[in-house]
């Protein structure tokens, strides 16, 4: 399979295929960094996860129109107003859906995937009343088209590099919202020992909902970063919950960096074996590759340590 | 009962097309209509011999389309298309009198429900006619059902070919059709020599993907790839460096869906840019209704080859969109399909009109060699084997979302969904 090609060539596919995954890479991180607060730090299993997605996208949908017809002069930075209210949009449904339902299933985590997967039918539905069936157009600003050649076979596009600088921005941000803030300590109090927490003063029930709010408000930002490479449709949503899934559970649930890390392995061997292979095979074999090193290793890459 | 039908179809009368193209068919059709056409007429104990729902003022046909589930994107526009052809009939006087009425039935996207909503249709609502599916995965689920209980069912979607059944009329295109006149026009005209072919997982691009490269193969060209995606996938940039890489003379890509919005966004981020036709992308998938998706500034200079788009410039299809968008909304679009679709009732009417009767084995033996020139792709034919001669047409797409109409065939296509030597 490398003998079609010339060394040069070679250097270039090598090249510009890292760069497919880091953009691969930056996708999954950003679909699962949400997932990997709800599911990993309050074990919900939150099957709506990618209708919360689809929110963001359509905020950014109605912005998008919103400029154009009202502030077209500023078209070029309605993207970022468009992220702070999909961040603000998906937030919000999520409190109220923690309020309404996911707070009477924390001891039940099985049931949640049933009530969530409901939830996401409803959303699905809710979204195709409003919007309507068909995909919605969202205009790209100018400056986010194009590329950025490096070489002649080297070509990076804008686009992805702004959903990775995106995705760092946003990782970092969660990483010192759950490590080095406060709230974050509670989070991690809450998740260790309930009652505990409780004891301690913390207010747990406030601290769950602000925390499934802030992983669907991640969400919602995902999505709106989304539109940019992806389509918006009702169903949309679903294209992703599994390659979120698989990518929370590869990386060990509870773990930030373990959702990285296989967010990275899981791109790299699929963007690496889709040009050497087809673009089915790529992904079946790399889902083999997954489901056999969970064989071995059913916590997943990255597990905290506790003791038994 | 061996009474002659009032009109012959084909002869269609300029009468009742100009009261179509007036809009305002209700009045004036019925002064131009012969004076045969009224339900005391034709009794219904005569037209309707085997117990379909057919009263002495009414006739019950079946819509049958997903309107919930992945597929509703897609099927939505059938629907419209296909209660706008209903409604025109109406307006003319229906279908031997009596105004069509319809049951709807939403298959969900889902192949096992189609079935059974399909055998709902026929048993329980004794329709007399169905329009409906999309999938060929649909389609295959209802045709046991529609074989065994003789109904009728008029399928408007482009599709792979390799079918033909007593029970259902293919109002889209088949494989051939499609494919081969695009492809003799993008060498021809455009003199490419190399092709890179991909799409998505499933039978249609497979098997349309297998026509084209024996084609191209057959003409002495290369073929210098042929790639597959998951339905859904969104992730392109692997196969897009790939085809940079090949340089091929033409993208041929027929990704469905969703994954259509990645593709072409991604294409553009990667610097190729379609207006200059270097590489050249040929589409057999992309709709006006999936550019709504993707975005006109991002598709702008792909070429399609279908039967149908919604810039055709002639006298009925102009009539058609204003009484579409006078029926959903100013901001419509119409794709292939939405047209294939809206044929169904009109060719359906022709049929029973031509049996003298709604029974389901008279209209199939009335089917072959009906003619429509009213219809809003111009002038169509129904073949013995059951689907459309039509021709086929290369359109550009523009940054408004609409394709500009660059190529037709002189001729009407022949359907051959069993082509030899290209299985």
């Amino acid at each position: 399979m490398f003998a079609d090609y010339s060394w040069g060539e070679l250097g270039s596919i090598f090249a510009m295929q890292g760069f497919a995954g880091l953009i691969l890479f930056s996708v999954f991180v950003l679909m699962a960094l949400g997932l990997a607060i709800i599911f990993g730090q309050m074990g919900v299993i939150n099957m709506a996860h990618g209708e919360f997605m689809i929110l963001g996208a359509y905020v950014t949908y109605l912005m998008s129109g919103l400029f154009q017809t009202w502030l077209p002069g500023l078209f070029g930075i309605y993207f970022f107003v468009a992220m702070a209210l999909a961040f603000v949009a998906a937030g919000a449904l999520g409190m109220v859906v923690e309020w309404l339902l996911i707070r009477r299933l924390y001891h039940r985590p099985l049931d949640t995937l049933l009530a969530t997967w409901g939830l996401s039918l409803i959303l699905q539905q809710l979204y195709r009343s409003i919007f309507g069936a068909r995909e919605v157009g969202v205009s790209v600003p100018q400056w986010m088209m194009g590329s950025l050649p490096l070489t002649d076979m080297i070509e990076l596009p804008i686009n992805g590099i702004f959903v990775m600088v995106l995705t760092l921005v946003i990782a970092g941000g969660v990483y010192v919202m759950l490590y080095r803030s406060q709230w974050g300590l509670q989070v991690r109090a809450v998740m260790a020992n309930r009652s505990m927490a409780d004891a301690t003063g913390i207010n747990t029930g406030w601290t769950d909902r602000l925390t499934f709010g802030i992983g669907c408000g991640v969400a919602g930002v995902a999505g709106a970063a989304f539109t940019m490479i992806g389509s918006t449709s009702p169903t949309a949503g679903q294209l992703y919950i599994v390659d979120t899934f698989l990518v929370v559970v590869f990386g060990g649930a509870a773990s930030l960096l373990g959702t990285i890390a296989s967010a990275f392995a899981i791109s790299q061997t699929q963007s690496f074996l889709e040009f050497f292979l087809s673009g089915s095979m790529a992904k079946v074999l790399t889902l083999l590759a997954v489901v056999g090193i969970l064989m071995l290793r059913p916590q997943g890459l990255f597990s905290p340590k506790i003791r038994k | 009962m061996s009474r002659k039908p009032p009109f012959p179809v084909s002869a269609q009368s300029t009468a009742s097309r100009r009261a179509f193209l007036a809009g305002s068919a209700a009045l004036t059709a019925s002064l131009f209509l012969p004076k045969g056409v009224r339900a005391q007429d034709f009794p219904t104990a005569t037209v309707n011999t085997t117990g379909l729902a057919v009263t002495d003022t009414e006739v019950t046909v079946g819509i049958l389309h997903s309107v919930t589930g992945t597929m509703a994107i897609s099927e939505t526009g059938s629907v419209q298309a296909e209660k706008l052809a209903i409604s025109q009939i109406n307006e003319q006087g229906g279908v031997l009198g009596r105004q069509i009425t319809f049951i709807q039935e939403d298959g969900a996207s889902d192949w096992p429900t189609f079935a059974e909503k399909a055998r709902k249709l026929l048993v329980n609502d004794k329709v007399a006619s169905v329009m409906g599916c999309w999938t060929s995965a649909s389609r295959k689920a209802v045709l046991p059902v529609f074989e065994q209980h003789n109904g009728m069912l008029y399928y408007p979607t482009f599709y792979e070919g390799l079918e033909q059944s007593p029970n259902v009329i293919y109002t889209g295109q088949e494989a051939t059709q499609q494919i081969l006149a695009g492809l003799d026009w993008v060498t021809e005209t455009k003199g490419a020599k190399s092709f890179y072919l991909l799409g998505s997982d499933y039978i249609w691009p497979r098997t349309s993907n297998k026509i084209a490269r024996k084609h191209i193969e057959m003409k002495g060209l290369e073929v210098l790839g042929e790639e597959y995606f998951p339905l859904g996938h969104t992730q392109f940039n692997s196969v897009i460096n790939k085809i940079k890489l090949r340089k091929p003379d033409v993208i041929y890509a027929i990704v469905v869906g969703g994954s259509n919005v990645s593709f072409y966004k991604q294409l553009q981020a990667a610097g190729i840019d379609l207006t200059q036709e270097a590489p050249l992308l040929l589409t057999i998938s992309v709709t006006e209704d999936e550019i709504l998706g993707i975005g006109g500034e991002s598709i702008e200079g792909a070429y399609a080859c279908m039967k149908y788009f919604q810039s055709l410039d002639n006298p009925n299809n102009m009539a058609f969109v204003e009484a579409f968008k006078e029926m959903w909304g100013d901001d419509i679009v119409i794709g292939d399909v939405t047209q294939a679709a809206y044929l169904g009732p009109w060719l359906w009417k022709a049929a029973v009109e031509r049996a003298g009767s709604f029974d389901i084995d008279r209209i199939r033996e009335a089917s072959p060699g009906i003619e429509m020139d009213t219809a809003p792709e111009g002038f169509v034919k129904v073949h013995d084997n059951h689907h459309l001669w039509s021709k086929t047409r290369v359109g550009r797409a523009m940054a408004d979302g609409q394709y500009e109409v660059v190529f037709e065939t002189a001729e009407l296509v022949e359907p051959d969904p069993f082509p030899e030597g290209y299985q």
